[in-house]
Protein backbone atom coordinates (compact mmCIF):
# COMPACT_ATOMS: atom_id res chain seq x y z
CA UNK A 1 0.00 0.00 0.00
CA UNK A 2 2.70 2.33 0.68
CA UNK A 3 5.20 0.47 -1.20
CA UNK A 4 4.84 3.58 -3.96
CA UNK A 5 5.48 6.51 -1.58
CA UNK A 6 8.72 7.77 -0.95
CA UNK A 7 10.69 8.71 2.30
CA UNK A 8 10.16 11.96 2.34
CA UNK A 9 6.33 11.88 1.37
CA UNK A 10 5.68 9.39 4.20
CA UNK A 11 7.80 11.27 6.87
CA UNK A 12 5.97 14.70 6.16
CA UNK A 13 2.94 13.05 6.41
CA UNK A 14 3.86 11.31 9.85
CA UNK A 15 4.21 14.59 10.61
CA UNK A 16 1.73 16.21 10.22
CA UNK A 17 -0.25 13.53 12.49
CA UNK A 18 -0.19 10.09 10.15
CA UNK A 19 1.44 7.95 12.95
CA UNK A 20 0.25 4.75 11.60
CA UNK A 21 2.20 5.74 8.11
CA UNK A 22 5.73 5.25 9.88
CA UNK A 23 5.11 1.02 9.67
CA UNK A 24 5.74 1.45 6.11
CA UNK A 25 9.29 2.73 7.10
CA UNK A 26 10.03 0.28 9.91
CA UNK A 27 8.82 -2.39 7.25
CA UNK A 28 11.56 -0.96 4.32
CA UNK A 29 14.37 -0.37 6.97
CA UNK A 30 14.22 -2.87 9.62
CA UNK A 31 16.37 -5.69 7.81
CA UNK A 32 19.16 -3.09 7.24
CA UNK A 33 19.03 -1.61 10.29
CA UNK A 34 18.79 -5.03 12.38
CA UNK A 35 21.42 -6.06 10.54
CA UNK A 36 24.13 -3.75 11.31
CA UNK A 37 23.05 -3.54 14.86
CA UNK A 38 23.49 -6.91 15.04
CA UNK A 39 27.03 -6.90 13.80
CA UNK A 40 27.55 -5.25 17.19
CA UNK A 41 25.95 -6.65 19.97
CA UNK A 42 26.70 -10.27 18.20
CA UNK A 43 23.40 -11.49 20.39
CA UNK A 44 20.13 -11.17 18.18
CA UNK A 45 17.80 -10.27 21.52
CA UNK A 46 20.33 -7.42 22.17
CA UNK A 47 20.13 -6.83 18.92
CA UNK A 48 16.33 -6.75 18.46
CA UNK A 49 15.48 -4.58 21.02
CA UNK A 50 18.41 -2.40 20.34
CA UNK A 51 16.89 -1.86 16.80
CA UNK A 52 13.57 -1.31 18.51
CA UNK A 53 14.73 1.45 20.20
CA UNK A 54 16.25 3.48 17.65
CA UNK A 55 13.06 3.17 15.27
CA UNK A 56 11.45 4.47 18.42
CA UNK A 57 14.02 7.23 18.90
CA UNK A 58 14.26 8.12 15.06
CA UNK A 59 10.16 8.53 15.16
CA UNK A 60 10.53 11.09 18.17
CA UNK A 61 13.40 13.09 16.18
CA UNK A 62 11.31 13.09 13.23
CA UNK A 63 11.18 16.97 13.20
CA UNK A 64 14.85 16.98 12.87
CA UNK A 65 15.32 15.40 9.93
CA UNK A 66 15.84 17.83 7.37
CA UNK A 67 15.88 15.87 4.25
CA UNK A 68 18.98 17.22 3.65
CA UNK A 69 20.33 13.46 3.41
CA UNK A 70 19.03 10.38 2.18
CA UNK A 71 16.66 9.22 5.47
CA UNK A 72 18.52 5.88 5.60
CA UNK A 73 21.87 7.83 6.23
CA UNK A 74 20.18 9.89 8.76
CA UNK A 75 18.90 6.96 10.02
CA UNK A 76 21.92 4.74 10.01
CA UNK A 77 23.91 7.73 12.30
CA UNK A 78 21.02 7.20 14.69
CA UNK A 79 21.64 3.24 14.59
CA UNK A 80 25.96 3.80 15.20
CA UNK A 81 25.06 6.52 18.06
CA UNK A 82 22.99 4.18 19.63
CA UNK A 83 25.44 1.23 19.29
CA UNK A 84 28.28 3.18 20.46
CA UNK A 85 26.45 3.90 23.63
CA UNK A 86 25.21 0.25 23.90
CA UNK A 87 29.03 -0.95 23.63
CA UNK A 88 29.80 1.42 26.55
CA UNK A 89 27.67 0.35 28.91
CA UNK A 90 28.30 -3.31 27.73
CA UNK A 91 31.75 -2.37 28.17
CA UNK A 92 31.25 -0.75 32.00
CA UNK A 93 29.12 -4.17 32.84
CA UNK A 94 31.95 -6.56 31.73
CA UNK A 95 34.53 -4.81 33.33
CA UNK A 96 32.93 -5.40 36.78
CA UNK A 97 33.19 -8.80 35.96
CA UNK A 98 35.86 -11.05 37.04
CA UNK A 99 38.91 -10.78 33.78
CA UNK A 100 38.71 -14.79 33.63
CA UNK A 101 35.04 -15.08 32.89
CA UNK A 102 35.04 -12.83 30.21
CA UNK A 103 38.79 -14.19 28.83
CA UNK A 104 36.92 -17.64 28.95
CA UNK A 105 33.42 -16.15 27.29
CA UNK A 106 35.75 -15.40 24.49
CA UNK A 107 37.81 -18.59 24.28
CA UNK A 108 34.67 -20.59 24.38
CA UNK A 109 32.95 -17.78 21.29
CA UNK A 110 36.43 -19.07 19.54
CA UNK A 111 35.89 -22.55 19.94
CA UNK A 112 32.46 -22.40 19.41
CA UNK A 113 33.32 -20.97 16.39
CA UNK A 114 35.10 -23.87 15.34
CA UNK A 115 32.61 -26.47 15.92
CA UNK A 116 30.16 -24.49 13.79
CA UNK A 117 32.52 -24.55 10.85
CA UNK A 118 31.69 -27.76 10.31
CA UNK A 119 27.70 -26.56 10.14
CA UNK A 120 28.09 -24.35 7.23
CA UNK A 121 26.38 -24.73 4.70
CA UNK A 122 26.15 -22.09 2.60
CA UNK A 123 28.77 -19.21 1.15
CA UNK A 124 26.53 -16.71 2.60
CA UNK A 125 26.97 -17.73 6.29
CA UNK A 126 30.22 -18.31 5.82
CA UNK A 127 30.93 -14.70 4.95
CA UNK A 128 28.32 -13.80 7.63
CA UNK A 129 30.70 -15.87 10.53
CA UNK A 130 33.67 -14.31 8.88
CA UNK A 131 32.08 -10.65 9.08
CA UNK A 132 30.93 -11.33 12.42
CA UNK A 133 34.58 -11.98 13.74
CA UNK A 134 35.59 -8.57 12.62
CA UNK A 135 35.38 -5.68 15.10
CA UNK A 136 32.46 -3.92 14.80
CA UNK A 137 33.89 -0.98 13.11
CA UNK A 138 35.15 -2.69 10.19
CA UNK A 139 31.94 -4.83 10.27
CA UNK A 140 29.41 -2.03 9.87
CA UNK A 141 31.56 -0.17 7.39
CA UNK A 142 31.21 -3.40 4.71
CA UNK A 143 27.43 -3.55 6.03
CA UNK A 144 27.04 0.01 4.80
CA UNK A 145 29.26 -0.11 2.00
CA UNK A 146 27.76 -3.69 0.14
CA UNK A 147 24.17 -3.88 1.82
CA UNK A 148 23.07 -0.25 3.01
CA UNK A 149 23.54 1.19 -0.36
CA UNK A 150 25.83 3.78 1.05
CA UNK A 151 28.56 6.29 -1.03
CA UNK A 152 31.66 6.75 0.48
CA UNK A 153 30.54 10.21 1.07
CA UNK A 154 27.57 8.62 3.00
CA UNK A 155 29.19 6.25 5.51
CA UNK A 156 31.62 9.14 6.18
CA UNK A 157 28.16 11.08 7.32
CA UNK A 158 27.27 8.35 9.33
CA UNK A 159 30.45 7.69 11.49
CA UNK A 160 32.01 11.17 10.96
CA UNK A 161 34.93 11.06 8.75
CA UNK A 162 36.34 12.22 5.62
CA UNK A 163 35.60 10.05 2.37
CA UNK A 164 38.73 8.96 1.55
CA UNK A 165 39.28 8.04 5.24
CA UNK A 166 36.21 6.10 4.77
CA UNK A 167 37.58 4.54 1.73
CA UNK A 168 41.03 3.28 3.51
CA UNK A 169 38.80 2.23 6.57
CA UNK A 170 37.35 -0.28 3.74
CA UNK A 171 39.95 -1.49 1.86
CA UNK A 172 41.38 -2.26 5.40
CA UNK A 173 38.42 -3.90 6.69
CA UNK A 174 38.25 -6.26 3.43
CA UNK A 175 41.34 -7.11 3.61
CA UNK A 176 40.97 -7.72 7.10
CA UNK A 177 37.83 -10.24 6.13
CA UNK A 178 40.08 -11.78 3.86
CA UNK A 179 42.30 -12.88 6.12
CA UNK A 180 39.41 -14.21 8.56
CA UNK A 181 38.23 -16.09 5.97
CA UNK A 182 41.17 -18.07 4.96
CA UNK A 183 42.29 -18.53 8.53
CA UNK A 184 39.31 -19.72 9.59
CA UNK A 185 37.61 -20.77 6.10
CA UNK A 186 40.60 -22.16 4.31
CA UNK A 187 38.72 -25.20 3.19
CA UNK A 188 35.73 -23.47 1.54
CA UNK A 189 37.70 -20.94 0.30
CA UNK A 190 40.09 -23.27 -1.36
CA UNK A 191 37.01 -24.45 -2.63
CA UNK A 192 35.71 -21.63 -4.37
CA UNK A 193 39.28 -20.59 -5.16
CA UNK A 194 38.68 -24.25 -7.56
CA UNK A 195 35.28 -23.19 -8.79
CA UNK B 1 71.78 14.60 4.50
CA UNK B 2 75.08 13.30 4.19
CA UNK B 3 75.58 13.31 7.67
CA UNK B 4 72.54 11.26 8.52
CA UNK B 5 73.28 8.55 6.17
CA UNK B 6 76.74 8.54 7.84
CA UNK B 7 75.38 8.23 11.14
CA UNK B 8 72.74 5.33 9.47
CA UNK B 9 75.61 3.38 8.29
CA UNK B 10 77.85 3.67 11.58
CA UNK B 11 74.89 2.40 13.31
CA UNK B 12 75.52 -1.34 11.29
CA UNK B 13 78.06 -3.57 12.39
CA UNK B 14 80.30 -3.67 9.84
CA UNK B 15 79.66 -7.74 9.39
CA UNK B 16 77.87 -8.41 6.33
CA UNK B 17 74.78 -10.70 7.84
CA UNK B 18 73.67 -7.02 9.12
CA UNK B 19 74.27 -5.80 5.50
CA UNK B 20 72.16 -8.93 3.77
CA UNK B 21 69.07 -8.87 6.71
CA UNK B 22 68.67 -5.17 6.24
CA UNK B 23 68.27 -5.51 2.40
CA UNK B 24 66.08 -8.24 2.99
CA UNK B 25 64.17 -6.24 5.41
CA UNK B 26 63.80 -3.44 2.87
CA UNK B 27 63.55 -5.29 0.09
CA UNK B 28 60.57 -6.95 1.96
CA UNK B 29 59.28 -3.38 2.69
CA UNK B 30 59.39 -2.36 -0.89
CA UNK B 31 57.62 -5.93 -1.98
CA UNK B 32 54.59 -5.77 1.06
CA UNK B 33 54.48 -1.61 -0.49
CA UNK B 34 53.85 -2.18 -3.82
CA UNK B 35 51.13 -5.45 -2.47
CA UNK B 36 49.37 -2.76 -1.08
CA UNK B 37 49.29 -0.43 -3.87
CA UNK B 38 48.38 -3.34 -5.86
CA UNK B 39 45.44 -3.95 -3.72
CA UNK B 40 44.01 -0.52 -3.42
CA UNK B 41 44.29 0.12 -7.06
CA UNK B 42 42.50 -2.87 -7.80
CA UNK B 43 39.83 -2.29 -5.26
CA UNK B 44 39.41 1.03 -6.56
CA UNK B 45 38.93 -0.45 -10.03
CA UNK B 46 36.78 -2.94 -8.76
CA UNK B 47 34.16 -0.70 -6.94
CA UNK B 48 34.42 1.46 -9.98
CA UNK B 49 35.80 4.05 -8.73
CA UNK B 50 38.71 3.99 -10.87
CA UNK B 51 39.37 7.09 -13.43
CA UNK B 52 39.12 6.09 -17.42
CA UNK B 53 42.70 6.33 -17.40
CA UNK B 54 43.32 4.64 -14.28
CA UNK B 55 40.72 2.02 -15.77
CA UNK B 56 42.50 1.29 -18.91
CA UNK B 57 46.06 1.40 -17.12
CA UNK B 58 44.05 -1.64 -14.55
CA UNK B 59 42.84 -3.28 -17.18
CA UNK B 60 46.03 -3.50 -19.16
CA UNK B 61 48.26 -4.61 -16.06
CA UNK B 62 45.61 -7.57 -15.49
CA UNK B 63 46.39 -8.67 -18.98
CA UNK B 64 49.68 -8.75 -18.91
CA UNK B 65 51.11 -9.28 -15.29
CA UNK B 66 50.31 -12.51 -13.70
CA UNK B 67 50.69 -11.22 -10.18
CA UNK B 68 47.90 -8.34 -10.86
CA UNK B 69 45.34 -11.23 -12.55
CA UNK B 70 45.95 -13.81 -9.89
CA UNK B 71 45.37 -11.07 -7.32
CA UNK B 72 42.52 -9.29 -9.21
CA UNK B 73 40.79 -12.83 -8.91
CA UNK B 74 41.29 -12.91 -5.53
CA UNK B 75 39.82 -9.94 -4.90
CA UNK B 76 36.58 -10.01 -7.19
CA UNK B 77 35.94 -13.21 -5.97
CA UNK B 78 35.94 -12.00 -2.21
CA UNK B 79 33.87 -8.94 -3.36
CA UNK B 80 31.20 -11.41 -5.09
CA UNK B 81 31.21 -13.21 -1.61
CA UNK B 82 30.18 -9.99 0.30
CA UNK B 83 28.05 -9.38 -2.22
CA UNK B 84 25.87 -12.70 -1.76
CA UNK B 85 25.51 -12.41 1.56
CA UNK B 86 22.03 -11.38 2.89
CA UNK B 87 20.33 -8.89 5.37
CA UNK B 88 19.40 -10.41 8.36
CA UNK B 89 15.91 -10.01 9.67
CA UNK B 90 14.16 -9.62 13.35
CA UNK B 91 11.24 -11.13 14.60
CA UNK B 92 7.63 -11.16 12.73
CA UNK B 93 6.34 -9.01 15.26
CA UNK B 94 9.26 -6.30 14.73
CA UNK B 95 6.90 -3.64 13.20
CA UNK B 96 3.95 -4.28 15.55
CA UNK B 97 6.58 -3.75 18.69
CA UNK B 98 7.76 -0.72 17.23
CA UNK B 99 4.05 0.82 16.50
CA UNK B 100 2.78 -0.01 19.82
CA UNK B 101 5.97 1.59 21.67
CA UNK B 102 5.44 4.61 19.17
CA UNK B 103 2.22 5.06 20.43
CA UNK B 104 2.59 5.94 23.83
CA UNK B 105 5.25 8.96 22.36
CA UNK B 106 4.72 11.90 20.41
CA UNK B 107 7.25 13.60 17.77
CA UNK B 108 9.51 15.77 19.76
CA UNK B 109 9.63 19.42 18.20
CA UNK B 110 12.66 20.05 16.07
CA UNK B 111 15.91 21.12 17.37
CA UNK B 112 16.24 24.26 15.52
CA UNK B 113 13.01 25.72 17.07
CA UNK B 114 14.04 25.82 20.44
CA UNK B 115 17.77 26.40 19.59
CA UNK B 116 17.36 29.91 18.68
CA UNK B 117 20.12 31.27 16.56
CA UNK B 118 19.64 34.93 18.30
CA UNK B 119 20.79 33.35 21.58
CA UNK B 120 23.77 32.58 19.52
CA UNK B 121 24.12 35.50 18.45
CA UNK B 122 23.43 37.42 21.03
CA UNK B 123 26.51 35.29 23.26
CA UNK B 124 28.72 36.10 20.32
CA UNK B 125 28.06 39.31 20.43
CA UNK B 126 28.26 39.36 24.65
CA UNK B 127 32.31 38.14 24.11
CA UNK B 128 32.96 40.35 20.99
CA UNK B 129 32.25 43.14 22.96
CA UNK B 130 34.07 42.43 26.53
CA UNK B 131 36.89 41.44 24.34
CA UNK B 132 36.84 44.59 21.90
CA UNK B 133 36.52 46.71 24.87
CA UNK B 134 39.55 45.87 26.09
CA UNK B 135 41.91 45.91 23.35
CA UNK B 136 40.59 49.55 22.38
CA UNK B 137 40.96 50.36 26.01
CA UNK B 138 44.48 48.61 26.12
CA UNK B 139 45.66 50.22 23.05
CA UNK B 140 44.39 53.91 24.18
CA UNK B 141 47.05 53.24 27.24
CA UNK B 142 49.79 52.85 25.26
CA UNK B 143 52.23 55.74 25.14
CA UNK B 144 52.69 56.07 21.37
CA UNK B 145 55.01 59.04 21.05
CA UNK B 146 57.58 56.38 22.77
CA UNK B 147 60.35 54.18 20.97
CA UNK B 148 60.23 55.95 17.67
CA UNK B 149 63.54 54.47 16.55
CA UNK B 150 62.01 50.70 16.24
CA UNK B 151 59.02 49.69 14.64
CA UNK B 152 58.08 47.17 17.74
CA UNK B 153 56.23 48.66 20.31
CA UNK B 154 57.04 47.64 23.53
CA UNK B 155 54.82 48.69 26.16
CA UNK B 156 55.44 49.15 29.64
CA UNK B 157 52.79 46.65 31.71
CA UNK B 158 54.45 47.61 35.19
CA UNK B 159 54.09 51.30 34.70
CA UNK B 160 50.32 50.64 34.37
CA UNK B 161 48.30 52.00 36.62
CA UNK B 162 45.64 49.56 36.99
CA UNK B 163 43.67 51.85 40.02
CA UNK B 164 43.19 54.15 37.29
CA UNK B 165 42.03 51.67 35.14
CA UNK B 166 39.26 50.12 37.24
CA UNK B 167 38.29 53.64 38.23
CA UNK B 168 37.51 54.88 34.87
CA UNK B 169 34.27 55.74 34.14
CA UNK B 170 34.57 54.14 30.49
CA UNK B 171 35.41 51.01 31.87
CA UNK B 172 32.17 51.05 34.12
CA UNK B 173 30.31 52.03 30.97
CA UNK B 174 31.55 48.72 29.73
CA UNK B 175 31.09 46.98 32.21
CA UNK B 176 27.60 47.40 32.72
CA UNK B 177 26.88 46.57 29.12
CA UNK B 178 28.50 43.61 29.47
CA UNK B 179 25.77 42.97 32.54
CA UNK B 180 23.12 44.10 30.74
CA UNK B 181 23.86 42.10 27.69
CA UNK B 182 24.31 39.10 30.13
CA UNK B 183 21.20 39.23 32.02
CA UNK B 184 19.04 40.06 28.33
CA UNK B 185 20.51 36.22 27.63
CA UNK B 186 19.68 35.00 31.34
CA UNK B 187 16.26 36.30 30.93
CA UNK B 188 15.72 35.01 27.67
CA UNK B 189 17.04 31.48 28.51
CA UNK B 190 14.71 31.40 31.36
CA UNK B 191 11.84 32.39 29.69
CA UNK B 192 12.18 29.77 26.74
CA UNK B 193 12.44 27.05 29.74
CA UNK B 194 9.60 28.03 30.82
CA UNK B 195 7.70 28.10 27.59
CA UNK B 196 9.01 24.42 27.30
CA UNK B 197 7.93 23.13 30.38
CA UNK B 198 4.49 24.60 29.81
CA UNK B 199 4.25 23.21 26.79
CA UNK B 200 5.47 19.88 27.66
CA UNK B 201 3.05 19.60 30.39
CA UNK B 202 0.29 20.56 28.24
Amino acid sequence: MHGEMTDTEIISRVLKGEQQLFAALVERYQNYVFTLVLRFTEIREDAEELSQDIFVKAYRSLADFRGESKFSTWLYTIVRTSCITFLRKKKLETTSIDNEKTFLQLENRESGFKANQVEIKSRQAMVNEAIALLNPDDAQIITLFYKAEQSLGEIGNIIGAEPNTVKVKLHRARQRLKEKMEKHFSHEVREIQND
Amino acid sequence: MKYVKYKMIKKIPPDSDNWSELYNKQLINNFMNEQQNMEDRLWDYIDGMAGVEEKSAIEKLIETNLEWQRTYRELLQAHQLINSTELESPSMRFTKNVMEEIAKYQVAPATSSYINKKIIWGVAAFFIVMILGFLIYSFGQLNWANNSSSNIVSPNLEKLNWGKVLNNSYTNIFVMINVVLGLMLLDMYLTRKKKLLKGTSD
